[in-house]
């Protein structure tokens, strides 16, 4: 009985304690950095496409909400010709960021999607793209990879070595 | 002609301060309980969220009322009208001030206790016609509940009743002008009170509800406003209980300074807030327990205070 009357006391107790809402559109929550929300397509440094539509993606997706069709530039750069996710699938597992070979596709700790119409959840290239590197400012895939495409040939990029030719004997 | 008129105005003025404060007690019990979990609650709609309390009714108004094709159909309509009908008519013996009141009845404490104990008809009689089972459990425990719970309630008034020599609600009242009645009828407030929660089915006592174990009792199978009018009958009687406690217990209307309608008003918001803190922190008791201590615990403690007070009125006489 006497517990009774102390769980009421301690009940009560709690009108003055700090409420712990966050009063959303007003006050938010804060999300980690590394929070998965909103997926967006990053560019390079230097301002150039950073997907090279491998399609990995596109195969890591367990609910298969990305699309995209590749094509190359006239500098031999891979691209998607479009680019296409269908977030009233999407489950931001972050699988697509994992599997991602040149860190283009990313989540971004923002969650504030919501639409009126489904049809609006359909983000084309133009919608996911962004101006910036996102969470690696330095990298920059063709930079680093051993691909030759117009304005960089074999052995031209960031620590790679010029290639041996085979077919001299000379050390 | 005017003399006509003035009980009519009475009963508009009941009616309307009595149904629209159970209304707001929607948005009231909300924010309170939210107060006490360390949350907000609804303050969205309105100025302190009081919008709540129109766009509540809006909801369930425009709620689809369906009467399902196995329920028993005439008693299954009949029911939430009884629960709403009996506790407003209850409330015509409750002055709230002096000479404000519909029916100055001589035996108002008795009239009281029978019109709440006949709500028990309505969720006895919406848990039988519901032809579901959860709800007919519903309305046995309620059934059961009401048996051993309005035993000791009407007894642990008659110490009041004894004290002021009337079953008049005013006379009550009046005879407290010295002391309230709460300090020579403290164990008969405290059974009152527990026996009070037990009448509203509220928690820690709405074992014909609980809704953890049996969906939601008795109205499980209610919708709209049906379901509504449980709701505003269970509003109703809390504030009926609260009104009783203040009126029997803590001198009504009597009070310095304020005008004694605002008095009551406070005395009788207290309760309704001390109600509502019960749900907030008490949990439901078992069915057995609920049985067992209502007989075995609550009516002797009664017997016992009516006998002590029997004697020491008779002693003093």
């Amino acid at each position: 009985m006497l517990s009774l009357v102390r769980s009421l006391w301690e009940v009560f107790r709690h009108a003055f304690a700090r409420r712990v809402t966050v009063q959303y559109p007003e006050q938010k929550a804060y999300l980690s950095p590394r929070y998965r929300g909103r997926i967006v397509l990053t560019r390079d440094p230097d301002g150039g496409e950073r997907c090279v539509a491998c399609n990995l993606c596109a195969v890591a997706c367990p609910v298969d909400c990305i699309s995209l069709q590749a094509t190359e530039d006239e500098h031999g750069r891979r691209y998607p010709e479009f680019f296409r996710i269908n977030f009233s699938r999407c489950i931001f597992c972050g699988y697509c960021e994992e599997a991602c070979p040149t860190y283009a596709i990313q989540l971004t700790p923002d969650t504030e999607m919501g639409e009126y119409k489904r049809e609006n959840l359909v983000y084309e290239k133009a919608d996911l793209m962004i101006d910036g590197p996102g969470k690696y400012p330095d990298y920059n895939f063709w930079r680093v990879a051993g691909v030759a495409i117009g304005g960089k040939d074999k052995g031209q990029a960031e620590n790679e070595l010029v290639p041996i030719d085979t077919h001299s004997l000379m050390p | 002609m005017m003399s006509n008129l003035y009980p009519l105005l009475i009963i508009a003025v009941v009616l309307f301060v009595v149904l629209n404060l159970a209304a707001g007690l929607i948005w009231v019990e909300r924010r309170l309980l939210a107060l006490w979990q360390d949350r907000y609650g609804p303050n969205r709609v309105g100025p302190f969220g009081l919008g709540q309390i129109a766009a509540d009714s809006i909801k369930l108004f425009l709620k689809e009322d369906w009467i399902p094709p196995f329920a028993d159909n005439p008693v299954f309509v009949l029911a939430p009208a009884i629960v709403v009908a009996t506790a407003l008519i209850s409330f015509a013996v409750v002055p709230f001030a002096p000479g404000f009141v519909v029916a100055d009845l001589n035996i108002g404490v008795l009239f009281l206790l029978a019109m709440s104990s006949l709500g028990v008809y309505s969720v006895v009689l919406a848990g039988w016609s519901s032809n579901n089972k959860y709800s007919l459990l519903g309305g046995i425990r309620a059934a059961a509940q009401m048996m051993s719970y309005e035993v000791f309630m009407g007894l642990s008034l008659l110490g009041v009743v004894i004290l002021a020599g009337s079953f008049r609600f005013a006379d009550i009242v009046e005879a407290q002008r010295g002391m309230w009645f709460v300090i020579p009828q403290c164990l008969g407030f405290v059974l009152f009170l527990i026996a009070g929660v037990a009448e509203t089915r509220r928690l820690p006592f709405d074992l014909a509800e609980a809704e953890s174990e049996l969906i939601a009792g008795f109205h499980s199978e209610y919708s709209g406003m049906k379901f509504g009018m449980f709701f505003v009958g269970e509003y109703i009687g809390v504030i009926l209980i609260s009104a009783t406690i203040s009126l029997l217990f803590f001198g009504g209307w009597l009070g310095p300074v304020l005008p004694p309608a605002l008095w009551f008003a406070a005395k009788t918001m207290f309760f309704i807030c001390l109600f509502i803190l019960f749900r907030a922190a008490l949990p439901r008791p078992r069915f057995d327990q609920l049985m067992s201590w209502g007989w075995k615990v609550m009516l002797p403690l009664t017997l016992v205070n009516l006998l002590v007070t029997g004697a020491v009125v008779l002693a003093r006489r």
